[in-house]
């Protein structure tokens, strides 16, 4: 039995990582809650919040940091954490919807 | 609305007044009462019992609230007929109210064209609207949106006065101090606006409160409720009649603090589930059969009887023959 060259089982991971999404940390808004509710990434990934909801929440850092604006039923919002650190965020719309990214090399 | 095809044909004649209301409590599927405040004392009387109804020549106002101009979700997919639908109903008021006030969320995401939206439907009322902002009306850009469609003063702030029949309104903002975690709040800025404001207001004078969200926690873990009520309602004490009309919970609610008769409405676009409501875990839409959700929407009529600091409430569904 012949192994694939490793060049060809990188590019097979990759193009695996990609088409399920691996790469990019998705939160789920449902049911007026974050899922997962807490997330690890590394600085430089890009998080996507996508809402399942019938009511429009926005994602807002505790400090505003960064605010996302209204993200109506199935609209995404996308945000880049370039340094490490905690980043608590809420919905202003509904405070009591509450979540964590941890970026950590 | 006709009020006298409603009546029973027992029913001695009546004051068109009278005659309506009880019309309007024929109608209602759920509890009705009809709530006066006399003196300070809430009283809530059933329908025909005596003195519960408006005398003619009373203050009339009408509050509707939580039109959510712009959304088009399963749960209502036409807000903009609920508005018309509930236009039409007062128009056909055997007394024109005053005035209407709108108790917030007026827009579903705050759009520039949701606004201009409602502007225009609320103008077919044919007399003048007052609005509170809701949380709706403050995405994206704080109360900036809102305040380009309905500032009411011209002092671009989210709270405001003004006196009408003997009565003095006041609208207030607590949609813009939200903080992680926690219940929204008016703020320090707006409480010290607030006593001043009152001071200049003499303690027989009926006081009417705008406020969307509820300035009593109805329901905290849902965010119902307004941390910092209580530095608000501590300055409406020592006022002899004071009624507070909130939204946001779209439904029906009332509380009594000393004085203070807080009152919630419903909506114009879509039930809520009640509070904490098992089985359902969040405040979202609820979906209901086509057919129900008429009599879950509605319009309040309010009425003043001067000098005798009675207020009296008359909730109406929207679909109610």
């Amino acid at each position: 039995m012949t192994l694939p060259p490793p060049i060809f089982f990188l590019l097979l991971v990759l193009a695996s990582a990609t088409a399920y999404g691996a790469e990019v940390p998705t939160v789920d808004i449902t049911k007026f809650a974050f899922a997962p509710k807490e997330i690890t990434i590394a600085p430089g990934t890009k998080v996507v919040w996508t809402n399942h909801d019938e009511t429009p929440h926005t994602i807002s850092e505790s400090d505003k940091a960064f605010v996302s604006k209204a993200i109506d039923t199935d609209d995404r919002y996308e945000h880049v954490f370039a340094s490490e650190g905690d980043f608590s965020y809420f919905c202003t719309l509904h405070p009591f919807m509450t979540g964590i990214v941890h970026v950590r090399k | 609305m006709s009020s006298t095809t409603r009546l029973p044909s027992s029913e001695p004649v009546l004051d068109p007044g009278r005659r309506r209301a009880l019309g309007c409590l024929a109608a209602w599927s759920g509890a009705a009462v009809i709530w006066t405040v006399a003196g300070g004392v809430p009283r809530a009387q059933a329908a025909g019992a005596t003195g519960a109804v408006v005398k003619p020549g009373t203050f009339s106002f009408v509050q509707i609230s939580d039109t959510h101009i712009g959304f088009h979700k399963e749960a209502n997919p036409d807000v903009a007929g609920s508005l018309r639908h509930a236009i039409a109903e007062v128009r056909a008021l055997p007394r024109t109210p005053s005035l209407i006030v709108h108790t917030g969320d007026v827009s579903h995401l705050s759009k520039p064209e949701e606004f201009g939206q409602a502007r225009e439907l609320l103008s077919e009322f044919g007399v003048r609207v007052h609005t509170v902002p809701g949380e709706h009306d403050a995405i994206d850009d704080g109360l900036s949106g809102y305040l380009k469609y309905f500032d009411h003063d011209g002092k671009q702030r989210g709270w405001y006065s003004f006196d009408e029949g003997g009565v003095h309104f006041i609208g207030l903002s607590n949609v813009l101090n939200f903080k992680m975690g926690t219940m929204t709040a008016l703020g320090d800025e707006q409480l010290a606006w607030l006593k001043r404001d009152l001071a200049g207001v003499s303690r027989s004078t009926p006081i009417v409160v705008l406020a969307h969200i509820p300035l009593w926690t109805v329901y905290a873990q849902w965010g119902w409720g307004t941390a910092d009520a209580g530095q608000a309602l501590a300055l409406l004490r020592p006022f002899g009649s004071v009624t507070v009309l909130n939204g946001h919970i779209h439904q029906v609610l009332q509380k009594v603090e000393g004085n203070i008769a807080l009152h919630t409405a419903m909506s114009l676009a879509y039930p809520l589930p009640t509070p904490g409501q098992a089985g359902i875990g969040e405040p979202g839409p609820v979906k209901v059969p086509a057919g129900e959700l008429g009599k879950l929407l509605g319009t309040r009529e309010l009425s003043v009887v001067r000098g005798k600091h009675e207020l009296a409430l008359v909730d109406t569904p929207l679909e109610h023959a």
